[in-house]
């Protein structure tokens, strides 16, 4: 699989080209000050296609496959992780993951899509598309957190709740409107955060929490935009299209009241340095946390029903 | 033109079915009186489906005469994203208003079911296919904290496409915000009663509709969370006979029980006594 996205190409010559003269420039001088201006160069360029993306290239970045995926983080960040599997019900679906560890000195449960890297992996993980079973372990972990009252930690990478036979006969939409309810009260506090992609119902149920945090390249939407377009227009080809209408970058979700905090990422998209990236996640999942912390349960859950509760945008005049 | 073509549309013709009189089942594709089928809840004599009804129809067939007061009745839709597709959604509300002479694809209020106090709210399928943006989002929040605040239960029929894609996220998170609602109602133990009518998809499934105390389907209603033709054009296979209907839910133990229009009252009546005693 090509490793770089159409717009990526011309940083990407730019490298090949440094690490062609790499091998010279301990000898010649001159190779080595070449390379410092083509090194400056290429950080220009990059700088100037990242100033001006587009959303549909937005899209491209937040399902870049080199992109730090749930396990990545969880390497990066959680200490003493273990990984539980299992809905208890029905069977355990690799396309989430969680489990226990040891966050900044502060217990927690990790829970995430995982969507896969090599072929083979995303074959395993269905391509990050969870079934029911994959929602009620969620669940059944969210719960135990509860039970001994840690903080939760989600993260959001999925192209969406798998569409199939199986997960319709299994109650998909039960699955996901269950963990709406009991995400909407669950007595411990919760932070979300939407790492790549954040596609509908299938991303939202791992998404009520009390902060919901999107990394600056990573979108979150009703639909995916090809769906979006094969409905409007017939062709998911126009998916460029529906990508723009649909609103779905991290700055239009903050500027609708989606989200609480845009996390920056390293220039070029989290994948040109995923421990800087890890590095800037967890500084900002620990802030947020500091700020959960002192409330008690009641303030807590009424501060989530009244985030929600304010959700959406609506005209009122009286009717007599 | 072969023969056969030329003799099919011919017959077609010749059984043109006159304006008004008579109507064509969707479902069995007899030709029925349209009196009878107005007689009988709008369910076809033939083969028992459940033609979509109005919400009036809907609200006289389920509430004792003259009881609804609606609420809200002033909370219309903006245009959040100013979206725009082949046509800008603001043209699309406006059609599906002088369509429906309603503002929403929900109408929200208070009545009686023999002479019980009940919270009601009914989607209106024909006004952008009953999506879920932020009004409607809004009035079942409203109608759950009412019904909380006065312990009267809710019903809710559904009858949806799913979240309304033209407010994006907004319409998302609707579904959170209505998951929250009745999280809130359960907390005061006042019983939900959801109901599925044909058809009942995406958001709306997967939030507050699977969520009921009870959740009755209508008759051979189509209820899941994909869409047939998603999940035909992922797997790349037919999909089963009978895929999605009501009977295919209560065989999978998802809903509590099918009931026929006609029955729906005299059955919300036992189980109001039941949660009110």
């Amino acid at each position: 699989m090509k490793d770089h996205l159409d717009f990526e190409k011309p940083i990407v010559e730019f490298e090949e080209k440094i690490e062609k003269l790499k091998p010279f420039a301990k000898t010649d001088p001159l190779i080595h000050r070449e390379i410092e201006v083509l090194e400056k160069k290429a950080q220009e360029v990059l700088a100037e296609i990242f100033a001006k993306l587009t959303p549909w290239q937005r899209t491209q970045l937040a399902r870049h496959p080199n992109r730090p995926n749930t396990l990545d983080y969880i390497a990066f960040m959680i200490h003493d992780f273990v990984e539980l599997h299992g809905d208890r019900l029905y069977g355990d679906d690799h396309a989430i993951v969680g489990g226990v560890g040891i966050f900044r000195n502060r217990p927690v449960v990790i829970i995430g899509h995982q969507k896969g890297r090599s072929v083979k992996e995303r074959i395993d993980r269905n391509f990050g598309m969870p079934h029911p079973e994959g929602y009620r372990k969620a669940l059944r972990l969210m719960r135990q957190a509860e039970k001994f009252m840690k903080p939760v930690i989600t993260f959001i990478d999925t192209p969406g709740a798998y569409p199939g036979i199986g997960a319709e006969e299994r109650g998909q939409a039960e699955a996901i409107a269950r963990n709406l309810i009991e995400m909407s009260r669950l007595a411990v506090p919760i932070v979300s955060i939407v790492i790549g992609e954040g596609g509908s119902g299938g991303a939202l149920a791992l998404g009520v929490g009390d902060r919901i945090l999107m990394l600056e390249h990573s979108i979150y939407s009703v639909i995916s935009p090809e769906g979006c377009a094969a409905i409007l227009w017939n062709d998911s080809a126009k998916a460029p299209d529906a990508a723009d209408v649909l609103k779905m970058t991290a700055k239009d979700l903050r500027s609708l009241g989606v989200i609480d905090e845009i996390v920056p990422e390293p220039v070029g998209g989290a994948h040109k340095d995923p421990p800087q990236m890890a590095e800037i996640l967890e500084k900002a999942i620990e802030s947020q946390l500091a700020k959960l912390d002192g409330l008690k349960t009641d303030d807590l859950l009424e501060q989530r029903y009244q985030k929600f509760k304010k959700m959406g945008v609506f005209g009122e005049d009286l009717v007599p | 033109m072969a023969w056969f073509k030329k003799d099919k549309s011919a017959e077609g013709k010749r059984f043109k079915i006159p304006e008004g009189l008579w109507l064509k089942c969707d479902s069995c594709k007899e030709v029925v009186y349209r009196k009878e089928i107005e007689k009988n809840a709008k369910v076809c004599p033939k083969c028992n489906y459940h033609f979509p009804i109005s919400i009036g129809e809907r609200i006289s067939l389920m509430l004792d005469e003259g009881s609804f007061k609606e609420w809200d009745a002033g909370l219309s839709p903006m245009d959040p994203l100013n979206f725009k597709d082949s046509v800008r959604y603001r043209d699309r509300i406006k059609t599906a208003q002088d369509k429906t002479r309603q503002r929403e694809a929900m109408v929200i209020g208070e009545g009686t079911i023999n002479h019980l106090p009940v919270v009601l709210g009914v989607f209106n399928f024909s006004y952008m296919g009953g999506s879920m943006g932020s009004v409607v989002g809004e009035k079942i929040l409203r109608a759950a904290e009412k019904a909380a605040g006065r312990r009267w239960p809710l019903i809710i029929v559904s009858s949806s496409g799913g979240a309304r894609m033209q407010e994006g996220i907004l319409s998302l998170m609707q579904m959170a915000k209505t998951s929250a609602a009745v999280a809130r109602l359960a907390e005061a133990r006042v019983p939900f009663f959801s109901i599925l009518a044909d058809p009942t998809f995406g958001g709306v499934t997967a939030s507050f509709a699977m969520l009921g105390d009870i959740i009755i389907a209508e008759p051979k209603a189509l209820i899941g969370f994909a869409g047939a033709r998603v999940i035909e054009q992922t797997i790349k296979q037919q999909l089963p006979e009978g895929f999605q209907r009501s009977e295919f839910l209560l065989d999978h133990g998802m809903i509590d029980l099918i009931l026929e229009r006609k029955k729906l009252k005299q059955t919300l009546a036992k189980l109001l006594t039941f949660f009110s005693a």
